[in-house]
């Protein structure tokens, strides 16, 4: 465990965001999970990616279920409310948080546990919804808090370690959330921050439910010879599609990539995101290519990472529900409550 | 039934009917009479036998000196005839076959003839029932037109052929002017409504699918911008009771007045975040209509059955508010209070309702609102009260309820603390240490005390001379009270108390001790108010005893009466059992007259009367 507390002192190089908050202004509290635990290069992604975004943490509502990476929303992110709610019911909870306030920032962070087996329906039908949120599932193929079970992501033939070996067909919430029609699929590792930032960034600026699933090995209980999940393995299967590059709004587009590698999708809010290709042919936009490329891949063993889908033209919850512009809880309640006069007429028609 | 209602004669109405789509046997009971008592009975005055399949059941049930009303034109099995009762035939289907061409109109006025023959047998003013159908049919003439020729046939031909109006008839009064026939389940919507709830979470599950089609209603009709089509609420319909339950957590953690609504089985899959908002002090209003359980049960049938489930829903030290509405006026007030009080108290309320006072028409006053009623947010802090604290810290300090003030996301960063299902300390931080948690969870349980003075408070009826008292709550009021004046009839008074709220008030308390007899009147097998009772006050458990009817079908004064009888032992004398004897009489002499009729409608609803 990292114990050691950080030095609240603000060094004065520390670069300033356009709030004028430094990076350290977007961290939590100290991590107290394994030492060299992917979920805390994850944080560090978050923490970067809102920086980076310029976001008033406040703006933001974190939300997360339980295990090892609902943990992590206390780790980032101080100046913003957070939810550590239970097993696997974090997607629901962020739903009805949307629902009553469509201005904050949302973001979820679960893990395979919570959310491929005990939640797996909750998110599911988030991303039917289409709920704005970010959601990163911190993938480790195992139930680190419980001790080293294998969850539902471990792949078959992957070894516990005790040296027991996985029995079932994983699920791939990638495949998954494709198949379920969510607007925005990503996957990356741990240890890939320059990848994982403008994903994340990308991912909290996409105007629907962004799936970000991040290898994330589990260095007490995964990461060994025989684990499909080990840091090992990732770096050695992993194979990066697509690279991220994201401008915001109010920056100068640039055009320094060539025409045929650059695929452009303009977000909800006017800002762009670049897609670098690393395969030509690759397009994050039609689906049906999509799922047949990353059946090919998996097929062969490769881990495919990189902002894999995007549809930047999917109706998001509220849209689809033609709920007011104003989120719900600022609505004064005059404007909520019919009064006596409506009241008694409506009771004639219960006469 | 909104007839007589409209005659302004006090009137109830009970669907019986079984868990299917199309084709089982549905009953329809009203029940009516001079003193305005309303609770189901079984003894029927009056029975429209409509389905051949249950003849033999419909023609046992009618008291003796009874009517059975049935359609001639196919003779009865001489088998179920009785010498006590009297036989009503009409030819229906052969008077239809003469007047109408079309095949399902034939069908269809059919049944819509009966109400004729009863408007004439009841003397039901036919003024109102034509204004009915105007009211009814106002855009369709033509279906108006076949209505009105369809009662008319089964009017004229009781008047021909029968003795009208019957011994027991109906005359106006105006008992009904204030009030209106609504169900349970619209006006608890029309509460939800009126208290400004923005956002519903629910699963459909019977018997309480309504209240969320009667909120969409609603806010279709007075939430919508007319420019814009903009919806100022949002209703989710979740892929489970989980995921509604969570949708409305997450909403009244963002501040919104957020509510659920259910059943049985879905309270049993929403406890594990029920204990959620109870530990981490989140508001959220859930409606439970009750229906028989356990397990599926009978989905379609009455039961209290779901007190002590609610009452301590969760695992682990739970306890929670708990509101009883007896009728739809009180499930209207008490949805509007049961925000208040979850925002107030920072924790989950219940609506109890059930089946029979969710899903029946009652006769209730006219609902009533107070445009000053402004809505108890309970203590959020706002962002000037938050930059004034030096330090802001989640649960403490407590107010005289208990309470410590929340603050909701967005407002401020200093507001800015980690809502948590785990142990927490006063502060909001993570703990693990005995004292620290100890210390939460004491003031939870003073909290939970505090409220009893807040909730809606029990209803006390004393009369003089009464030797027991007798205890009850929701829909049980009409047949306890019925049962009370019937048996003081005969000599033997007891007080009467309704609990309105969990937990329960010191009057509660009061009058528990100042009786040395007491009965719990209440509908589940296991006495479950009676244990809630015995568990929650200071009340000897030997003087308690309880008088239960859980078959599924709303509770009758007679089980009432019976219970109390029965366990009052040799001491007391009566006259009979059936409470309908002294009613009989009484509506002779006055000429107005108890007529309950059951019918069953195998029929489809197009062009149907209700």
């Amino acid at each position: 465990m990292s114990y050691i507390k950080k030095p609240v002192v603000r060094h004065p190089s520390l670069k300033l965001n356009q709030l004028g908050l430094t990076v350290r202004d977007y961290e939590g509290a100290m991590s107290t999970l394994c030492a060299g635990c992917g979920h805390d290069s994850i944080t560090a992604g978050i923490v970067r990616a809102f920086f980076e975004l310029d976001t008033p943490p406040h703006m933001v509502a974190k939300l997360s279920g339980i295990g090892c990476s609902s943990k992590t929303p206390a780790y980032f992110l101080s100046g913003a409310h957070g939810f550590n709610s239970a097993h696997g019911r974090m997607a629901a909870i962020a739903t009805g948080a949307a629902a009553a306030n469509r201005k904050l920032s949302y973001i979820g962070v679960s893990g395979d546990g919570d959310s491929l087996s005990i939640g797996l329906g909750h998110m599911a039908h988030a991303i039917r919804r289409n709920v704005k949120m970010l959601y990163i599932i911190e993938n480790n193929g195992v139930y680190g808090l419980t001790k080293g079970q294998f969850s539902a992501s471990a792949d078959m033939g992957s070894k516990s370690k005790r040296g027991e070996a996985n029995a079932q067909a994983p699920i791939d919430p990638v495949m998954l959330a494709l198949s379920l029609g969510a607007t925005f699929v990503a996957r990356s590792f741990s240890g890939d921050k320059t990848q994982l930032v403008p994903i994340l960034k990308a991912a909290l600026l996409h105007d629907g439910f962004a799936l970000v699933d991040v290898i994330s090995p589990c260095v007490t209980f995964n990461d060994h010879e025989g684990s499909t999940k080990s840091y090992m393995h990732t770096r050695k299967n992993q194979v990066p599609i697509v690279e991220t590059d994201f401008i915001p709004p109010a920056a100068e587009i640039t055009a320094d990539y060539a025409e045929g590698t650059v695929a452009r999708v303009r977000a909800h809010d006017g800002s762009v995101i670049r897609l670098r290709k690393v395969g030509a042919d690759y397009d994050p936009s039609d689906r049906t290519r999509v799922v047949s490329f990353l059946r090919d891949s998996q097929a062969s063993g490769e881990i495919v990472t990189g902002l894999l889908f995007i549809d930047s033209g999917g109706t998001e919850m509220h849209r689809n529900a033609k709920t007011v512009t104003t989120p719900l809880v600022d609505l004064p309640f005059e404007e909520l409550c019919p009064g006596s006069a409506a009241l008694e007429k409506l009771q004639t028609s219960y006469r | 039934m909104q007839a007589i209602f409209r005659m302004g004669i006090p009137v109830s109405g009970k669907n019986l009917f079984p868990s299917n789509i199309q084709g089982l046997p549905t009953w329809y009971e009203v029940r009516v009479n001079l003193r305005g008592h309303t609770a189901r009975t079984s003894e029927y005055d009056l029975m429209v036998a409509m389905n051949a399949e249950t003849y033999a059941r419909d023609v046992r049930e009618v008291r003796p000196g009874g009517y059975v009303l049935y359609d001639s034109t196919w003779p009865l099995d001489p088998a179920l005839m009785r010498d006590d009762v009297t036989f009503l035939g009409v030819p229906y289907a052969r008077l239809c076959n003469e007047s109408f061409t079309e095949a399902r109109e034939r069908t269809l006025m059919k049944n819509i003839a009966y109400v004729g023959t009863l408007a004439a047998l009841f003397d039901i003013d036919m003024d109102i029932v034509s204004g009915m159908l105007k009211e009814k049919f106002a855009r369709k003439p033509a279906l108006m037109e076949s209505n009105a020729k369809a009662i008319q046939l089964g009017h004229r031909y009781a008047l021909e052929h029968f003795e009208c109006p019957l011994p027991f008839r109906l005359e106006s009064m105006d008992a009904t002017k204030d009030s209106i026939l609504i169900d349970g389940n619209t006006a608890t919507a029309l509460g939800c409504v009126y208290a400004g709830a923005t956002v519903a979470a629910w699963y459909p599950i019977t018997p309480s699918t309504s209240v969320l089609d009667a909120f969409k209603g609603f806010c279709e009709a007075y939430r919508v911008d007319k420019a814009t089509g903009e919806k100022r609420y949002c209703i989710l319909q979740a892929e489970d009771e989980l995921g509604a339950i969570g949708m409305v957590i997450g909403a009244a953690w963002n501040g919104a007045r957020a509510f659920t609504s259910t059943s049985g089985p879905g309270i049993s899959l929403m406890s594990e975040l029920i204990g959620l908002a109870y530990y981490a002090e989140v508001p959220a209003v859930i409606i439970d209509v009750q229906r028989v359980g356990p397990s599926t049960g009978m989905p379609t049938r009455t039961q209290q059955g779901d007190i002590m489930m609610c009452a301590y829903a969760s695992h682990g030290d739970t306890k929670h508010v708990v509101l009883f509405p007896s009728n739809p006026r009180e499930c209207f007030e008490f949805a509007v209070k049961a925000f208040d009080l979850a925002e107030r108290l920072q924790t989950p309320v219940f609506l109890l309702s059930d089946l029979d006072i969710g899903m029946n028409d009652w006769v209730v006053p006219r609902l009533q609102w107070d445009d000053g009623y402004k809505p108890h947010r309970g203590r959020v802090l706002s962002k000037e009260e938050l930059l004034a604290l030096p330090k802001f810290h989640r649960y403490s300090p407590e107010d005289e309820l208990g309470v410590a003030a929340r603050t909701l996301p967005g407002v401020h960063e200093k507001g800015a603390f980690f809502t948590r299902g785990s142990g927490h300390n006063k502060l909001g931080g993570y703990t693990e240490i005995p004292d620290e948690y100890q210390e939460v969870m004491d003031r939870l349980l003073r909290k939970h005390r505090a409220a009893r003075t807040i909730v809606p408070e029990a209803v006390i009826e004393r009369r003089a001379g009464a030797t027991f008292g007798v205890v009850t709550l929701g829909g049980c009021d009409p047949a306890v009270r019925e049962a009370l004046d019937v048996l003081e009839e005969r000599g033997i008074r007891g007080n009467f108390l309704r609990v309105r709220a969990f937990p329960f008030g010191d009057e509660v308390e009061a009058f528990l001790a100042e009786h040395d007899t007491l009965f719990v009147v209440e509908q589940n097998r296991d006495a479950q108010l009676r244990s809630l009772l015995v568990m929650e006050t200071q009340v000897a458990k030997e003087k308690v005893r309880s008088v239960l009817a859980y078959g599924g079908f709303p509770l009758q004064a007679n089980q009432v009466i019976e219970g109390i009888v029965a366990r009052l032992g040799a001491g007391a004398s009566v006259n009979g059992t059936a409470p309908h004897t002294n009613g009989h009489a009484h509506a002779h002499t006055h000429g107005a007259h108890d007529a309950h009729d059951a019918r069953q409608e195998p029929h489809g609803d197009e062009g149907g009367m209700p």
